[in-house]
């Protein structure tokens, strides 16, 4: 089926399914504790707008959270359907890891998403806070166990090999806090907060261009941009330290990153811009800093690099794929750092909320942190390639023993399902968006959309500018 | 029969606990989808869609530890059945997700409600359907060699396998309509009962026709249901059936609300513990036993406190989750 083998169908299944999955959680961890924040707030100053805000994003979240819940279940089968050899090796390692993930994490976000949700006068706004607070904690020890599990396919420590070919655990501490894991989970962390932060300053934007005054989008557009600026700057920070565990630990996936086909023995250069080919081993109209390379990577100008040209070609990555990706991502931090800047300068005029430039930057930038989250993937997980335990299990002898045409049906069968659900749930959350947070704005909790119980719309409208 | 316990057996308990935990949990919601065909108007239906909406994640999430918990626990196992199981678990997965959003997704709109409302009960039925001939595609046993599937794409297709599935929409149906029986009230509980009564009807019969099929599949199930000594513990397994039956019978006629519900999760505890007694040792029937399929101590080890404290304590806030939404639901209650 399209004239791909069952390994690249696999393959294709996994990239497209996880690519999908992965902005849910980026989104919900963010926004899970966004809206702990938000409580927290409205509980210690009393303000109903913390409330407004709280309840507004309580009704994305939930559609967030549930796309997430079921694009997460397909994951979980995935590895035993697609990867049944990976799952028999690896499975005594990365097992333990996800089953802790379960127990840990998403029983106490499912357990507590009801009550978050629906039972703020059920169980009053104390319990109701501890409710968002277990989904918060919860998203984030999720992060800690996935993250482990993938560090540890990454950068594989404290296993051994039994008789059976399985990879067993030596010392578990070692393989839960293997060599990326922290700075993994780190950059991952991060990247939600900046994700959500993005995207909750681009709707606060979205209405303080139509009306500077509304007191939600003030809240909103504020805290984001704080937000951005604080962490769009240690990101930055973050992932170059990342990038200097990978040159230890993975070298060859910053070579594809980097584009270096070549070996630089004084002094790599850092290419800005070109067009990998793979097939010629070469970077064709490259554009790059002489010796900066080395400079950013090994902190100084004429430190020899090795190139790609001293690794097997069996064992090359994707280097257009992981080279691309890569520069989408930076890219993508450095305007949100731009961003960030911007805001703080126009704040410090006191221009924050009137700044129409500002405005519409922010809303450009609203999606910048899902497309930046997901080249960041592409570039770990292609760079990892051809094996899905690094060095030590070659991705074409992990797949299950499969015929083409199983693999390419499921996974037509998952595009066309993807599609129709994030079609719809992309539409329910853009038409909430559409509207500011009202006063007395509902949760999810009434039965239908009474945004201004017992006032005209109008009168809604000047109640919610005075600030209720 | 001897039953020698170690460290493995622990495990095969743990993971089909969780199993057995998750048809519990899910088994009526599920049940909800599919009988929402029989409940055409908007109110019943935004009814029946509350009486769940706060606790259907939770619920859900019991089949994700099902499935983590094995290749955690037994790796080989996880990796002989899914490619074995392919088409049905692709199937369910593509059910839980329609279903999973329409939760969501039908109170966002009123052009498309409807359609949402058939996503939620075609995937109630896909699901329920795939995961009942999953079931029986692992009674029937596939074929093993060496550390894979080696078996067809079409082997789960076969007449057992159709029967189970349906017994298990059969079963889940029941289960949906004695929880509609003890969370509403009204018009809708009236027709709860009613339409329990059949269900209970259908579910024994099923129940008969898995019993009778299953010992036909191989020699190895028959000795287990009737050599002595084995008999002595299987037998009282049909008597129970045959006991929680008559007590179901008598609570739906005197229309008691709470009871059903739980009757008919003693008839699933049953089938269940049923099944149990077929297939133990095996965790691939006739092919790979627990101990084979087993991951090594280490494995197990580092599991095993997080299962003996974290399971109470989910248990616990689960249950507080249920408490806090106790109660009937009306037409005008709904947390949506």
């Amino acid at each position: 089926m399209f004239g791909l083998d069952a390994v690249e169908l696999a393959r294709a299944q996994f990239a497209f399914t996880v690519t999908f999955h992965i902005i849910f959680p980026a989104f919900s961890i963010g926004l899970a504790s966004y809206l702990a924040v938000l409580e927290a707030l409205w509980l210690w100053t009393g303000r109903d707008v913390y409330l407004n805000v709280f309840n507004y994003w309580l009704k994305i979240f939930a559609i967030v959270f549930g796309m997430g819940v079921v694009s997460g279940i397909v994951m979980s089968y995935q590895f035993g359907t697609n990867w049944s050899v990976y799952s028999d090796k690896v499975g005594p390692v990365i097992g333990p890891l996800m089953a802790y993930e379960v127990l840990t994490a998403f029983f106490l976000e499912a357990g507590f998403l009801g009550v978050m949700l629906f039972g703020l006068k059920r169980v009053g706004p104390k319990l109701h806070f501890l409710a968002t607070l277990m989904v918060a904690i919860g998203t984030l020890i999720s992060a800690f166990w996935i993250l482990s599990a993938n560090s540890w396919m990454q950068t594989p420590a404290g296993y051994a090999v039994n008789a059976d070919g399985q990879f067993v655990s030596v010392d578990w501490l070692k393989v839960i806090f293997n060599p990326s894991f922290p700075y993994r989970l780190v950059h991952m962390v991060l990247a939600a907060y900046l994700t959500t932060s993005l995207v909750v300053g681009a709707v606060g934007a979205f209405h303080l261009l139509r009306n500077p005054h509304l007191p939600g989008p003030r809240v909103m557009f504020s805290m984001a941009m704080w937000m951005a600026t604080l962490v769009a700057p240690i990101q930055i920070l973050a992932g170059d330290q990342h990038g200097l565990n990978t040159l230890e630990h993975q070298p060859v996936k910053i070579m594809a990153m980097e584009g270096h086909f070549e070996s630089h023995k004084d002094g790599a250069p850092l290419y800005l811009f070109g067009w990998p080919d793979q097939a010629k081993g070469e970077l064709k109209w490259a554009i790059g800093i002489p010796k900066f390379g080395s400079l950013i990577l090994k902190h100084s100008i004429d430190a020899p690099m090795a190139g790609l040209d001293t690794v097997p070609r069996k064992d090359w990555p994707p280097v257009p794929i992981t080279f691309w990706s890569f520069r989408i991502m930076v890219g993508l931090g450095f305007l949100m750092l731009a961003l960030g800047l911007f805001s703080l300068w126009e704040r410090w005029r006191g221009r924050l909320y009137v700044n129409r430039l500002l405005h519409r930057f922010a809303i450009a930038m609203g999606p910048a942190g899902f497309v930046a989250v997901m080249a960041g993937w592409i570039t770990t997980e292609t760079g990892r390639q051809p094996f899905t335990v690094y060095g030590l299990l070659r991705t074409a002898d992990s797949v299950s023993p499969l015929a083409a045409p199983a693999v390419g049906t499921s996974l037509l069968v998952f595009i066309i399902v993807y599609f129709i659900i994030f079609a719809a749930g992309v539409l329910y959350i853009l038409r909430l968006m559409a509207e500011p947070p009202h006063a007395g704005e509902p949760g999810p909790s009434s039965a239908q959309p009474i945004r201004t119980a017992g006032v005209t719309p109008a009168a809604g409208v000047v109640q919610g500018a005075v600030g209720s | 029969m001897t039953v020698p316990f170690d460290l493995t057996v622990l495990w095969a308990f743990i993971i089909a606990l969780a199993v057995f935990i998750y048809v519990v949990m899910d088994g009526f919601d599920l049940g909800l989808g599919i009988l929402f065909p029989l409940f055409p108007g908007k109110q019943d239906r935004d009814v029946i869609t509350n009486t769940v909406a706060p606790v259907w994640d939770g619920n859900e999430t019991w089949l994700v530890l099902g499935g983590g918990g094995l290749m955690a626990a037994f790796p080989l196992a996880y990796a002989v059945l899914l490619p074995a199981l392919y088409a049905p678990l692709i199937a369910m997965l593509v059910g839980l997700i329609f279903r999973g959003v329409a939760f969501e997704f039908r109170w966002r709109t009123r052009a498309t409600r409807n359609l949402w409302d058939i996503a939620f009960t075609g995937g109630s039925w896909v699901a329920a359907l795939a995961q009942g001939i999953a079931l029986g595609a692992i009674l029937q046993g596939v074929h093993v060699e060496g550390r894979h599937y080696a078996g067809g794409w079409w082997d789960w297709l076969t007449p057992f396998s159709i029967l189970t599935g349906v017994s298990l929409v059969v079963g889940y149906a029941l289960l949906g309509a004695t929880w509609l029986i003890l969370k509403t009230e009204g018009d809708l509980r009236d027709k709860a009962y009613r339409i329990s009564w059949y269900l209970m009807i259908a579910m024994l019969l099923a129940i008969a026709a898995v019993s009778l099929a299953t010992p036909l599949l191989t020699n190895q199930y028959a000795q287990r249901w009737f050599t002595r000594p084995a008999v002595f513990l299987t037998a009282p397994v049909p008597l129970a059936v045959v006991a929680v039956t008559v007590l179901l019978m008598k609570n739906l006629a005197q229309k008691h609300d709470v009871w059903p519900f739980f009757l008919a999760l003693a008839l699933f505890f049953l089938s269940y513990a049923g099944l149990g007694i077929s297939i133990y040792p095996y965790v691939v029937p006739q092919s790979i036993t627990i101990w084979q399929a087993a991951a090594p101590e280490r494995s197990q080890l580092l599991m095993l406190p997080g299962v003996l404290v974290l399971v109470p304590l989910i248990l616990g806030y689960t249950g507080w989750a249920y408490w806090v939404f106790r109660g009937k639901v009306g037409h005008d209650s709904g947390y949506h």
